[in-house]
């Protein structure tokens, strides 16, 4: 039995030293890569799903930007997935010196473990937002079920697809927005409201765990009549198919407001907080306002904005999460359990 | 077998090391912590944290579509690994490779490629669509892929077996006057039987937490064809660890439970036959 004990101990050290080994050795990279202004830095960004092709071109606009201000090169790992799912893994330790998410809340998930300070909302104009997106239909060419305005879409006989609002940020909007326009029809009679998100979510064929998985259903599987979807992502649907889709812009919906921020426990640790302030600040230049108009974001800048109005409704009336209170309020009231999206389905 | 106090192969307490260190760092240190995070909530929370409608629907869809899952592929993994060991043909080795593939293959990529082969638009689908059933985004696409996830445990766990066992006791009992289906029942099936149940219960438990491709197929519709892994998810996304780690807590001492009462059978029938 003590011959098992010693090993136990001895096989336990020798993990231990060869962890702390690769531990020390990370670090010490680290830090001569700050040393020395000339080599190359690494930041990583992570980011949510469908910014994959935005931040593709605009790690090669940055990287060109950074080389002129500093002469240094720079590369940027990007890691895409579910906001959520990414939030929590920033929040678990997975190393990111930047996080581009899809809502606020997920950034304040990051900031409640401590790797983010308070007040990361005013540290970059727009509250943080450099693009915006909105909520918006997707259906089949031609119409063929005569879809207008979210009215139209909790008529008997259509078929929605839309993620599901507990696993996905985007669902979230989707289902604020929808909240958005019962309320103007109903004013404060929450009753209606919520019989009418209750006639919406009858209309659901799929809710899929996430925005790209809805698009999927949608487009390559062919399910419903309509899918709710993120402005940026219904152009890109409609860019790579462009005979079967038409998009429907709702008489309202809501700003999606796409949350940046320095993760600022890591970049102190990297050394890195120069790099990635300047990565997140040069969003809002004009070219990559630009870019981000090109890649179907709405940017931020009202004037740039405006150049692309063909592409854009501008019209549209736009509801922010300030009109539901905020973030934290809409959470507590619409999506944790026993909140108002279960009732939907519960009751 | 004989057994010493001195051992022919040396060694003993390193080895022992290495499977206690590799037992405690991979199985039990995550399982206990999973244990000390739900234990942030007390009894009756975690009472009510399992017993919400919707949970309680979800574990509904998931035991039965894994128990459903899991006998198709007792007998079908039965039967493939009888053909595999049993009969030569062309391109037998391609084929026993392929059985694997369900555990090299990411889970997603899997329900990406059965959801579009079997939603009403896809190839598979189109057929039974005409008939009037629908299996991608119904139970049965989320049994579906089940089967497909499960069906190496069982195919691999008989085939040794099968490939020990002697022809010449069948043909001792054919030569008796025996059936064919006698044959099958008295000779092979007491064989095998203690593998298929193994491979059939390792095959159960690992439907009962799969993730990755059963929410792409199952359309993931509250009280329909929500499985409990997305509820957990679900619960994550919300950042409540807590009850998160208590619905994990059950799929996870169902599954013990079930491998628990497999390793029992088997130890009971190996005691019946002798070995």
């Amino acid at each position: 039995m003590k011959k098992i004990i010693y090993s136990v101990i001895a096989l336990s050290a020798a993990a231990a030293t060869l962890l702390t080994a690769c531990g020390s050795s990370d670090t010490s990279d680290n830090g001569d890569s700050t040393e020395n202004q000339t080599e190359k830095v690494t930041i990583t960004n992570v980011s949510y799903d469908p910014t994959r092709e935005l931040y593709a071109a605009y790690n090669e606009l940055f990287a060109a930007h950074w080389k002129e201000l500093k002469g240094q090169d720079v590369e940027i790992t990007q890691s895409h997935g579910g906001s959520g799912k990414q939030a929590l893994e920033v929040a678990n330790g997975l190393e990111a010196d930047v996080v581009t998410l899809a809502l606020e809340y997920d950034v304040n998930a990051v900031r409640d473990a401590g790797l983010i300070e308070d007040g990361w909302v005013s540290e970059f104009d727009k509250d943080s937002s450099p693009y915006t997106s909105t909520i918006v239909f997707l259906v089949r060419k031609d119409n063929p079920k005569d879809i207008h305005d979210w009215d139209d879409i909790v008529k008997e006989g259509v078929g929605i697809i839309t993620p599901n609002p507990k696993t996905s940020g985007g669902a979230r909007w989707n289902y604020l927005a929808a909240w958005a326009f019962a309320q103007k029809q109903y004013g404060d009679d929450e009753e209606q409201i919520k019989d009418f998100m209750k006639k919406l979510f009858a209309n659901v064929l799929v809710l899929d765990s996430g925005a790209r998985g809805a698009t999927t259903t949608f487009v390559e599987n062919g399910q419903g009549d309509v899918l709710l979807a993120w402005e940026n992502e219904a152009y890109l649907s409609i860019q790579d198919h462009p005979d079967e889709y038409e998009i429907i812009t709702p008489s309202i919906s809501i700003l999606a407001q796409p949350s940046v921020a320095v993760v600022d426990s890591v970049v102190d640790e990297r050394g890195t907080r120069e790099v990635a302030t300047e990565y997140l600040s040069y969003l809002y230049s004009d070219e990559a306002q630009r870019l981000a108009g090109e890649n179907y974001y709405r940017p931020s800048d009202p004037d740039i904005l405006n150049e692309f109005s063909d592409t854009f409704d501008l019209d549209l009336d736009l509801v922010t999460i300030a009109d539901f209170g905020g973030w934290d309020e809409a959470q507590e009231k619409h999506f944790t359990d026993g909140g108002i999206f279960d009732q939907i389905y519960e009751e | 077998m004989k057994r010493s106090g001195k051992r022919v192969i040396p060694g003993f307490g390193l080895s022992m090391g290495v499977t206690l260190t590799m037992v405690s760092l991979i199985v039990i240190i995550p399982l206990a912590s999973l244990v000390v995070f739900s234990a942030k909530l007390s009894p009756a929370d975690i009472w009510a944290a399992i017993t919400r409608e919707r949970v309680l629907a979800s574990f509904k869809v998931s035991f039965l579509t894994a128990l459903i899952a899991s006998l198709i592929n007792a007998v079908m993994g039965v039967i493939l690994a009888w053909v595999l060991v049993r009969y030569d043909f062309p391109l037998k080795k391609l084929l026993d490779g392929l059985i694997e593939l369900p555990f090299a293959m990411p889970t997603a990529v899997a329900g990406i490629a059965l959801t579009s082969l079997t939603s009403d638009k896809g190839l598979i689908g189109q057929f039974f669509s005409r008939f009037g059933i629908k299996i991608a985004y119904t139970r049965i696409g989320i049994t579906v892929a089940l089967v497909f996830i499960g069906i190496p445990f069982v195919v691999r766990a008989v085939q040794p077996v099968l490939e020990k066992l002697d022809p010449s006791y069948e043909e001792a009992a054919g030569s008796m006057g025996a059936s064919g289906s006698v044959i099958f029942r008295r000779v092979i099936l007491p064989e095998i039987l203690p593998a298929a149940l193994t491979g059939t219960g390792l095959a159960f438990g690992r439907c009962l937490g799969e993730y990755g491709s059963v929410v792409f197929i199952a359309g993931n519709k509250p009280f329909e064809t929500e499985i409990t892994p997305l509820i957990i998810m679900s619960e994550l996304q919300e950042y409540d660890y807590a009850s998160a780690s208590a619905i994990a807590l059950v799929i996870l001492a169902a599954a013990f439970l079930i491998l628990f009462l497999v390793n029992l059978i088997q130890a009971r029938n190996s005691k019946i036959l002798g070995r």
